[in-house]
C-alpha cells in the first residue's frame, strides 16, 4: 500500500515533468544556477565584530568583549545580575570558562522536567553571523543537546571572535562539513509578534541572552 | 467565524464571502494595521540588502530547477533521511496523509499531540481527523493557539490570527484557560500562553509538524519559527511526525543560504527569524525524538506540476509577502478566500489544489496590480498565473463569453513584460478620473466601468501607486549610477 503511493506519486511527477535525466546532468544544471549574491565579507574582521554586537544589542541581548581569562569572572557577574543560581552546561565545555562560584550541572541526559528546574544554560557555539545577529549551535562538545539551550530561561553564550562571519553564505559554507548534525540558528531571544504585530521578547525559548565575545579563543 | 475548517469545496464564492467580510470594520482595521506594520518592516530590511534582486533571481532558479527534477530530489531526500534513521511515508492525497498520521499516533498509544504551526496540516484538516480518532492536538504557536481556543480559522500564512486584536485575544484566553484576571497587554497575553503550554511541552510525548525545507543532499529538515514552540515540539517529544508537501524539497544545504535570507526578510521583516532548526533523521546520542516519521504528500501538487504555466505556483516558500502587499487581501482579510491559503498565493494555489473543480472565483480575486509579483522573494509571476487560471476557468465554462474574450486580451498583456509595464502605467492614467481621496490622502476607487464593475460593487480598490516599485527601483538605480555609486 505504502509502496503503491510512492510509485504513484513518482510516476505522476515523471509524467508531469516529462524527463528523467541522469544524476550527473541534474548536478550540472544545479551548478549552472546563477549565484551573483554576496558570498564574502565586505568588512574587515573588526567591522564584522562591531556589526554582530550591534545586531545582538538590537535584539536586547547584552554583549561584552573579553579575553579568555576573564570569561569565568564576567560570566559569574552576569549570571548573578540575572539572579541565576543553578545552570546546566554541556559536556565538553572548558571548565575554566564556567562562572566562578556558581552551581553548574553537566548535562548527561537530563529530562525536560529537570531542565525546567534549572535557571540557565551556558554554551559555546559553532559560529555567529554578524549581518543577521545569529548564533549557530550544533550537537557537538561544548554546545550539547538542543534541549539544554531551549528549556532554561537564560542563555549565556561564549562566542570566539574567530567564529564570527559577516554573511549567511559564509556561514553555510563553514557549516557544510557538519551539515547533518542537529543545528539551531538563533537570533536574539525567542519572540512573537502575533498580537497586533507588537514584538514581545520571550515566549517559549530563553527570554534572556548574554553573549561573551572572546578575543583570544581557540582558532578554528 | 465558526469552528468549521476553511474548506474550498464548501466555502461561499469569493465575491459573496468578501461582501460579508467588508461589513466587519473591526476585522478590516486589524488586518490593515497588521499588514501595514509587516510591510514597513519588510521594506526596511529588504532595502538594506544590496543584492536583494540577485537573491530573488537565485531563489527563483533554485525553485525552478528543483521542480524540473522533483523525482530525483525526492528520492535523494528519502534515501538520506532513511539512512539517518527517519521513516519516509508517501501520500497521494489528503485522505491518505491523514490516515498515515492518525495511524502513527495511534500506534504510539498517544491521546494528545503537540503541534507546530503548519499550513500543510491545516490544508488537510488534520486536527479534525485526530479529534475524530480521540486524539487531542494542542496548537503551540501563539497565533494558532488563539485560533484553536477561539474556534476560529487562520487568515494569513505567517500571522494566522492577525484579524484579532488584544481585547479579543484576552477574552478568548480568559475563557478557555480559566484565568480569573488577565491583563490585556501583548506581554501579559504571551506570558499566559507560555504558562499554559509549558506543561504540555514537558508532558506530551508526540509532536506533529510541517516543514519549511527538506534538504535532498543530507536528508535534513529545516523549520523556521519565532517563539521556540517549534523547537519544543521538535526536541522534547519521543516521536516526531512531519507532514510536508512534495514541493518543499531543496537540492542542497548550500541552497538554504539563499532561501534563509529571502524568507525571514519577506515574511516578518526580520533579518533572521529567531529560530531555524535543522535536523537529520534521528540522533543516535539521544538529542531529540527517538522516532522520526515524515509524510511526503502530493495532494494535487503533481497536477500543478504538469501545467507548465501554473507550475511556478509550487515555487512558493509561504512567506506571506504577497498577502501583505495585496490591496484586495488588505480589504477583505483572509477568510473570504475560503481556504487556509489566502491572498494572491491563495488565489492561485487553492483553485489548482482543487483541480479547478472548486474555488473558481478566486482567480478573479485580484485587481492584477502586480504588487504581489514585485514582493515575491522567488519571483512568482502571480498575475500571469491568475490570467492563465481565468482562461482555464473560462474554458471550462465555454470559450466565447465576453468574459473569455476580455480575459484572453489580458492574458496577452501579462505574457509580455513590456506590455505589462505599459498597461500598469496606462492603468494609472485611465483610473485618474475615478479616484477619490480618503482622509489620509490615500486614493480609492469606488467605481470601475464595464467588466471590472462587478468587482468594485463589493470593494473599494486602492488606486495604483504613482510609481510602481519597478519604476522606482530603476530610477533609483539610475540616479545611483549618476551619483557615481
Ligand atoms: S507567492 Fe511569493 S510572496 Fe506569496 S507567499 Fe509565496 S513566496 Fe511569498
Amino acid at each position: 500500500m505504502a509502496t503503491d503511493a510512492r510509485e504513484a506519486v513518482l510516476t505522476r511527477i515523471r509524467a508531469a515533468t516529462g524527463n528523467a535525466p541522469e544524476t550527473r546532468a541534474v548536478m550540472q544544471e544545479w551548478q549552472g544556477i546563477r549565484r551573483q549574491y554576496r558570498q564574502h565579507a565586505a568588512r574587515d574582521h573588526e567591522g564584522v565584530l562591531e556589526l554582530l554586537i550591534d545586531r545582538l544589542r538590537d535584539y536586547d541581548a547584552t554583549v561584552q568583549r573579553v579575553s579568555r581569562d576573564e570569561v569565568s569572572a564576567v560570566a559569574a557577574r552576569l549570571a548573578a545580575a540575572r539572579g541565576i543560581r543553578r545552570m546546566v552546561v554541556p559536556e565538553g565545555l572548558d571548565p575554566a570558562l564556567l562562572p566562578a562560584g556558581l552551581a553548574c550541572e553537566t548535562d548527561r541526559g537530563l529530562s525536560a522536567e529537570e531542565l525546567d528546574g534549572l535557571d540557565g544554560v551556558m554554551t559555546g557555539c559553532t559560529l555567529a553571523i554578524a549581518e543577521t545577529g545569529t548564533i549557530v549551535l550544533q550537537r557537538v562538545a561544548g554546545q550539547g543537546r538542543r534541549a539544554i539551550s531551549l528549556v532554561p530561561d537564560y542563555h549565556l553564550c561564549v562566542v570566539d571572535e574567530a567564529r564570527v562571519v559577516e554573511t549567511v553564505p559564509e556561514a553555510m559554507a563553514r557549516l557544510q562539513p557538519t551539515a547533518a548534525l542537529a543545528t539551531t540558528f538563533f537570533s536574539g531571544p525567542s519572540a512573537t509578534a502575533d498580537i497586533e504585530m507588537t514584538r514581545i521578547k520571550g515566549v517559549h525559548g530563553p527570554r534572556f541572552l548574554d553573549v561573551l565575545l572572546v578575543r583570544d579563543g581557540e582558532r578554528l | 467565524m465558526s469552528g468549521q475548517p476553511l474548506d474550498p469545496r464548501t466555502a461561499p464564492t469569493f465575491p459573496a464571502a468578501a461582501r460579508a467580510m467588508l461589513g466587519d470594520t473591526q476585522l478590516r482595521k486589524n488586518v490593515r494595521h497588521a499588514t501595514g506594520v509587516i510591510q514597513t518592516k519588510r521594506a526596511r530590511v529588504v532595502e538594506e540588502m544590496p543584492d536583494w534582486q540577485e537573491l530573488r533571481e537565485s531563489g527563483r532558479q533554485i525553485r525552478e530547477h528543483t521542480m524540473r527534477h522533483l523525482d530525483h530530489y525526492l528520492q535523494q531526500f528519502e534515501q538520506n533521511c532513511t539512512r539517518a534513521g527517519g521513516v519516509v511515508h508517501w501520500a497521494r492525497d489528503a485522505e491518505e496523509a491523514r490516515r498515515i498520521v492518525v495511524g502513527l499516533v495511534q500506534a504510539e498509544g498517544a491521546r494528545e499531540v503537540i503541534k507546530i504551526k503548519s499550513m500543510t496540516t491545516e490544508e488537510i484538516q488534520l486536527n479534525k481527523a485526530l479529534e475524530a480518532a480521540g486524539v487531542h492536538p494542542y496548537e503551540t504557536d501563539l497565533a494558532e493557539l488563539i485560533i484553536q481556543l477561539g474556534q476560529d480559522q487562520p487568515s494569513h500564512i505567517v500571522v494566522p490570527a492577525l484579524h484579532k486584536n488584544r481585547q479579543q485575544i484576552r477574552e478568548i484566553f480568559q475563557r478557555e484557560m480559566h484565568l480569573g484576571t488577565l491583563g490585556e497587554s501583548p506581554q501579559d497575553l504571551a506570558d499566559a500562553a507560555r504558562r499554559f503550554l509549558r506543561e504540555k511541552f514537558l508532558r506530551v510525548k508526540t509532536g506533529v509538524s510541517g516543514a519549511n525545507f527538506l534538504i535532498a543532499e543530507t536528508g535534513g529538515v529545516c523549520i523556521v519559527e519565532s517563539e521556540g514552540n517549534g523547537r519544543m515540539c521538535l526536541t522534547l517529544p519521543e516521536t516526531l511526525i512531519t507532514v510536508a508537501g512534495i514541493d518543499k524539497v531543496v537540492p542542497t544545504f548550500k541552497d538554504l543560504e539563499v532561501l534563509l535570507q529571502l524568507l525571514p526578510r519577506s515574511a516578518t521583516g526580520e533579518r533572521m527569524n529567531p529560530y531555524n532548526s535543522i535536523w537529520t533523521g534521528v540522533d543516535a546520542d539521544g538529542d531529540g525524538p527517538r522516532r522520526f516519521h515524515i509524510v511526503l504528500m502530493d495532494n494535487a501538487r503533481t497536477e500543478i506540476l504538469a501545467d507548465e504555466e501554473g507550475r511556478q505556483t509550487l515555487h512558493c516558500i509561504r512567506c506571506g509577502a504577497c498577502q501583505n502587499a495585496c490591496p484586495v487581501y488588505r480589504q477583505t482579510g483572509g477568510h473570504a478566500y475560503g481556504s487556509v491559503y489566502a491572498g494572491p498565493i491563495g488565489a492561485i494555489l487553492t483553485p489548482q489544489l482543487q483541480v479547478l473543480n472548486h474555488a473558481q472565483t478566486l482567480p478573479y480575486a485580484s485587481s492584477l496590480c502586480g504588487a504581489c509579483y514585485e514582493v515575491c522573494p522567488v519571483k512568482i509571476n502571480i498575475p500571469e498565473v491568475l490570467i492563465h487560471l481565468r482562461n482555464k476557468v473560462v474554458r471550462k465554462k465555454g470559450p466565447l463569453t465576453p468574459e473569455a474574450l476580455a480575459m484572453r486580451a489580458m492574458g496577452l498583456v501579462f505574457r509580455s513584460e513590456r506590455r505589462f509595464r505599459a498597461a500598469q502605467r496606462m492603468g494609472r492614467v485611465a483610473e485618474a478620473p475615478l479616484v477619490r481621496k480618503d482622509g489620509q490622502g490615500q486614493g480609492w476607487i469606488g467605481w470601475l466601468p464595464g467588466l471590472l464593475g462587478g468587482w468594485t460593487q463589493v470593494r473599494d480598490l486602492q488606486a495604483m501607486p504613482q510609481q510602481s516599485f519597478r519604476e522606482w527601483w530603476e530610477q533609483r538605480e539610475k540616479s545611483e549610477v549618476s551619483r557615481g555609486n
